[in-house]
């Protein structure tokens, strides 16, 4: 399988699924002629040219709005959002009509768009260019959000989000995109809905999304070292969430922590923790414990940004502190 | 702020001694420190620090012995951070029980009944705060029949967490494996003993390591022979009509992929049969007779390792194709050693078949504390006289075993009258 960088494989398989499926465009800011702030979409204009690859204005609830229009009418919109931060200009569209058509009108049209957009910070773009708001479209029922970690996953959920015919918000992250990976050569179209137990353990599950499940298996691997066994699932979609497969996890280790790029209070950790006692309230032998971004918006600062992010270090600590809590002798 | 508490420095500690503590109140600490040193069952050991900070409380004087996980200090970010009374519910209880001195209590225990895990707290009970235990553990005793409140905690403020309830089943384990039976301490010594390594092996035997499960086996078992009085009813089947009644299910079920074997018509037509002989549905109990208002089937099952016998719960509610699904799973879970201790616990009665295996007819030992087993052998054809003629029939031989104690011969046999007629009319067993 070849190696690429997780920026390739969403490249790779926009073109793919644009030269399968004439419906398939894409819309964004400086998409086109500056090939993408983030080179996703490097070489796609000069290959299918204005009609499919549309520079907008920098417009976000308008060409959303656009988007939705066209995928009602039959097209299969990509929309780039240059980060997550600007799609709160689009929330409208996105949440009373991407997420309500289908339901509102009695499924006589759906929408079949995706909205691809990097969240994360750590790059010194300051509180405003750094958050970590999936949430918000992960709370809302009628839309879908993937948050993929891998070269593979991203290539295999972009397809699938593509043939989705509901709206779903395909979640990047600035840290992931040169980060490298085999990605199959075969067309693999993921699941939606289904998270992967991507390390096996038998000690403490460590659940994450996006970067964080980067992190996770880092820390899974290095605490293997110290003989601490860290099963890994790496959600993979945060709506629908696929509870079984963080449940069933847990059965098997009897504790948890979960590791998230967002605010704690509130967060994606909340609802992961809340379904862990729904689950598995007999299998736990210590409460789940939640490593996320420091309360504050993010400083510029970089010693601070460090600091206020959750990073390989504090997920360690935190596995140490709930390992210890069940008569394990760690750290 | 966050507390320190007593660790586990070794898997037989249940208390441990401050022996002097190296840090004093005011100190910075820092992650790796030597905190104290701790005197346990085996040795002085030094304990370290797992996070920066200052010492701002010795909760525990040098000297002192306290059980695992109290509280022994209390590191802050500050220097001057007083040290409250702990947050939440959780530390409100250990406050609560620190009067109670834990301490001598559990020095006393230990003193009394050097195996037995110290109480984690007072043992009186009626509007004392229970001790603290997780979810897992709770359940893990529950499965293991241990009392919790007996159990020794070491996670934080003294939480009774897996390794605890494990270790005290280990515990547990070993005492039975000990303590002989009382019937094998009246027999006589001599007859008894196994034979001394130094005579002379003529037998050229080497001694096999005996698994957990095994021991098991071996002490259930025994104890099953030697307490229950055992007696077995007869009887042969005509086994023509559940053939056909099998084969046209599994044409029915065939699109569903799943699949009734004999023994699962038997367990159902069991399950159905207890529900009118509601006294053959019980166990006999420290002289106190239970009926059971479920009925839970245990089917017996060889594995590599012995024998388990997983349990259908609640047989006589399940659709027949449930019995079928459910009891393929059990078996195969038991094949994987992935039976949980919920998957064989609870049985009210039990069906051992070795038909496959050719095998005509047995008797089986009752698995306590069921009032009886079922023995079920091959189903073969057999001359049979029906109409005053001899006639080649398929037949299956079935064998009640069962707890006089508990049921007389004439309920024993009435249930195995009327288990034989719905065999023979299949039908009723899914009406």
């Amino acid at each position: 399988m070849p190696v690429i960088t997780y920026r390739q494989a969403l490249r790779d398989t926009l073109r793919a699924e644009m030269h399968r499926d004439e419906n398939v465009f894409l819309m964004g800011e400086e998409i086109g002629v500056f090939e993408g702030s983030y080179k996703i979409t490097e070489g796609l204009l000069k290959e299918f040219g204005e009609r499919r690859v549309r520079d907008t204005p920098i417009a976000e609830e308008g060409f959303v709005g656009a988007a939705v229009g066209a995928a009602m009418l039959g097209l299969r919109p990509v929309v780039e959002i240059m980060t997550i931060n600007f799609s709160l200009l689009a929330l409208d569209q996105i949440v009373n009509h991407a997420a309500k058509i289908y339901g509102m009108f009695g499924g006589q049209n759906s929408v079949p768009m995706v909205i691809r957009t990097p969240g994360g910070g750590g790059q010194q773009l300051g509180a405003t260019h750094s958050q970590n708001v999936e949430l918000y479209y992960a709370f809302v029922p009628g839309l879908k959000v993937v948050a993929p970690s891998t070269p593979a996953d991203a290539a295999a959920l972009l397809r699938a989000a593509i043939r989705d015919d509901d709206p779903v918000l395909f979640l990047e992250n600035l840290g992931l995109y040169n980060t490298k990976g085999e990605v199959p050569d075969e067309e693999v179209v993921g699941e939606i809905g289904r998270a992967a137990v991507v390390r096996e353990g038998t000690d403490i599950t460590l659940v994450g999304y996006s970067r964080m499940a980067m992190i996770a298996t880092q820390v899974a691997d290095r605490l293997a070292e110290e003989g601490i066994s860290v099963e890994v699932v790496d959600l993979r979609s945060l709506r629908p969430l696929d509870r079984e497969t963080i449940v069933n996890s847990v059965k098997k280790t009897g504790c948890a922590v979960v590791a998230e790029d967002d605010w704690l209070t509130y967060g994606i950790g909340a609802e992961i923790a809340a379904s862990i006692q729904e689950g598995a309230f007999d299998y736990l032998d210590a409460p789940v414990r939640r490593v996320a971004m420091a309360e504050v918006p993010l400083p510029y600062a970089k010693p601070l940004e460090n600091a206020a992010l959750p990073s390989a270090e504090s997920v360690t600590t935190v596995i140490y502190e709930t390992l210890r809590a069940v008569g394990r002798r760690v750290g | 702020m966050s507390e320190i508490y007593m660790p586990r420095l070794s898997d037989t500690m249940e208390e441990g001694v401050i022996s002097s503590w190296v840090k004093q109140v005011g100190d910075k600490v820092s992650v790796g420190d030597v905190l104290v040193e701790i005197e346990t069952d085996k040795a002085v050991m030094e304990y370290e620090a797992y996070e920066d900070g200052y010492l701002v409380q010795q909760t525990v004087r040098e000297g002192e012995t306290v059980p695992i996980g109290a509280v022994i200090g209390v590191i802050a970010d500050s220097p001057d951070a007083v040290p409250a009374a702990p947050e939440g519910g959780e530390g409100a209880e250990q406050k609560a029980e620190e009067p109670q001195q834990p301490a001598p209590a559990a020095q006393e225990a230990k003193e009394e009944q050097p195996t037995v895990p110290a109480p984690a707290a007072p043992a009186e009970q009626g509007g004392k705060p229970r001790p603290l235990s997780s979810p897992l553990a709770r359940r893990l005793a529950r499965e293991y029949g241990l009392d919790i409140t007996k159990i020794q905690g070491s996670g934080p403020k003294g939480r009774v967490v897996r390794a605890d309830v494990e270790a005290a089943a280990q515990q547990k384990r070993e005492q039975e494996a000990a303590a002989p039976q009382p019937a094998a301490a009246k027999a006589p010594a001599p007859a008894a003993a196994p034979p001394q390594p130094e005579f002379e092996d003529l037998r050229a035997s080497e001694e096999v390591p005996v698994t957990n499960i095994r021991r098991v086996i071996a002490r259930r078992l025994t104890q099953a022979k030697q307490e229950i009085p055992h007696f077995y009813l007869r009887r042969r089947i005509d086994a023509e009509a559940l053939r056909e009644f099998r084969a046209q299910i599994n044409e029915q079920l065939a699109p569903t992929g799943v699949k009734v074997s004999v023994n699962d018509l038997i367990v159902k037509a069991v399950a159905t049969v207890l529900r009118d002989h509601p006294e053959v549905n019980s166990s006999w109990v420290d002289d106190k007779l239970l009926r059971h208002k479920r009925i839970n089937v245990g089917i017996a099952v060889a594995v590599d390792t012995g024998l388990v016998v997983p349990v259908l719960h609640d047989a006589d509610t399940l659709a027949l194709s449930e019995v079928a699904r459910r009891s393929r799973a059990l078996v195969e879970k038991a094949r994987d050693g992935k039976l949980s201790p919920q998957d064989m616990s609870g049985g009210t009665f039990s069906v051992s078949n070795l038909g496959m295996f050719g095998v005509e007819s047995f008797s089986a030992v009752i698995n306590p504390p069921e009032a009886a087993i079922l023995a079920v052998g091959a189903m073969q054809q057999e001359p049979v006289v029906r109409d005053g003629e001899i006639v080649a029939r398929h037949t299956i031989a079935l064998e009640l075993s069962v707890d006089h104690r508990a049921v007389d011969g004439a309920v024993g046999a009435a249930f195995l009258k009327d288990l034989a007629e719905v065999l023979e009319s299949p039908m009723r067993i899914v009406l």
